[in-house]
């Protein structure tokens, strides 16, 4: 496995938005193929194997194939990207990420002109995985994106953060991070990317589909229907942390409110 | 085996009990700033008292089963599992309101338009009346009235549970387990039929 090393530019670096500590980012996750609690991954997701690890690249692609995840790495450019991470939950982190981006991925396989959304896989390990013995979900967790969102400059894959290679509780060695969508669209340990011309099922949506949509991007003024989005409480503030109201788009409005322009952000969640 | 389990909770007064039963408020405060519940410890603070409290609704649901078809008489004790019960709901619907939610706007909305929340609401107000009146006086005031009250703890725990299934997201199996307890005990008190 490469180093996560920080290199290059440092895109979309953001207003003085101050990351939270390595260990709460790596303490506290949802992953729930590793147990529902929020300590489960940081306790079992040791047993996964990494290495080595390959990215199956197909569908709507000119090279498809079986991607080495250190063959990726070498034609990668790694860079830090410091995102806000909201999830769902209405809980929040600042996430100081290094990796690259999806589009510089998905150039690399050829995208064709019939690809219109991309489907992500995670990896589904019985084994090593003590999560997926409960029907939680639909196993294996799956996620898509529509072309232009997998395409947008914001959109990465992440290898790394604070500089050292992704922990296996974050999803290593390599997720999705879309930062202006819930957290649960930033699939984890990717290991098939699937270009199709049709929308792709995800697995929340599968799961409940009135309470998850496809684009599940992050709105204050459309509620969950069983909690309020309308704020959201920052990660390791203690016990007297108070709320702070969420942003549309989770702060990227100005970035990516153009590929949503002509649809209803309140319906088509 | 039964019969020294009734000798020993003889012997056992029931403030044993209390003070048993309201250690983990101590613990939990300090694990809660000592890091021990993890980077967010309002959300763990709110499940683990639920847990608690959920856990002795059913402990007290249990009393009545168990001197039925094991013979074993706790029945001394049941006061108390009830009102550490009712604190550590009350303590659970205090944290979320102060320190989880903490927007006064937003605690009335949540309550009204989140069913589990109300749900939950409605568990607490049940046990409202129970808890005033779980003491001699209103047991000799009320005589078979007290009883028929009492039964609402039938419905609080219910509550509880379908306020526990409801919060989780995905299908999860822990509060299932919990519901089916509740559900068990119930059943098991149902008249016997001859």
């Amino acid at each position: 496995i490469g180093l996560a090393g920080i290199a290059g530019r440092t895109s979309a670096a953001p207003e003085g938005l101050e990351p939270n500590s390595y260990e709460d980012i790596t303490s506290y996750n949802n992953y729930y193929e590793f147990g529902t609690g929020k300590d489960d991954p940081a306790r079992y997701a040791d047993r996964l194997t990494i290495e080595p690890w390959t990215v199956q690249i197909d569908g709507l692609v000119d090279k498809p194939g079986a991607y080495g995840f250190d063959d990726i790495m070498q034609q990668m450019t790694i860079e830090e990207r410091i995102y806000r991470f909201r999830c769902v939950e209405a809980w929040s982190m600042v996430v100081p990420w290094n990796g690259f981006e999806l589009a510089d991925l998905l150039n690399m396989a050829g995208v064709q002109s019939g690809a219109k959304y991309v489907s992500f896989e995670t990896a589904l390990r019985p084994d090593e995985m003590p999560g997926v013995a409960y029907n939680v979900l639909d196993w294996p967790y799956v996620e898509g994106l529509r072309l232009d969102e997998a395409m947008h400059p914001l959109t990465i894959m992440a290898t790394g953060i604070y500089g050292k290679d992704i922990p296996k509780q974050n999803g290593a060695p390599l997720r999705l991070v879309v930062p202006w969508k819930y957290g649960y669209k930033s699939i984890k340990s990717v290991v098939r990317i699937t270009l199709t011309d049709t929308q792709p099922p995800t697995s929340w949506n599968k799961a409940n589909a009135g309470e998850y949509g496809f684009y599940s991007n992050v709105n204050p003024e459309v509620d969950h229907p069983r909690w309020s989005q309308a704020s959201e409480r920052v990660i390791g503030g203690g016990l007297f942390s108070k709320r702070i109201p969420t942003l549309m788009f989770n702060g990227y409005e100005a970035e990516v409110a153009d590929l949503y322009a002509g649809m209803d952000v309140s319906k088509d969640i | 085996m039964i019969d020294r389990l009734n000798t020993v909770a003889r012997r056992v007064p029931t403030w044993v009990v209390y003070i048993v039963g309201l250690l983990p408020i101590p613990w939990l405060l300090f694990q809660a700033q000592t890091g021990g519940l993890g980077a967010e410890p309002i959300k763990a603070l709110v499940k683990e008292l639920g847990l608690l409290a959920l856990q002795l609704l059913i402990a007290g649901l249990a009393i009545t089963p168990a001197r039925r078809y094991l013979r074993l008489n706790l029945i001394k004790f049941r006061r108390a599992l009830g009102l550490l019960a009712f604190i550590y709901v009350s303590l659970h619907l205090l944290v979320w309101l102060v320190l989880d939610v903490g927007i006064l706007s937003q605690i009335w909305a949540d309550i009204l338009k989140r069913p589990y929340i109300t749900i939950g609401m409605a568990g607490f107000a049940c046990l409202v009346p129970l808890a005033a009146t779980s003491n001699n006086f209103s047991i000799r005031k009320l005589g078979a009235t007290w009883r028929k009250l009492h039964r609402l703890t039938y419905l609080a725990a219910i509550l509880a549970g379908v306020h526990f299934i409801w919060l989780v997201k995905g299908f999860q199996i822990e509060p299932l387990l919990y519901m089916a307890a509740i559900l068990a005990l119930l059943v098991l008190r149902l008249p016997k039929r001859r």
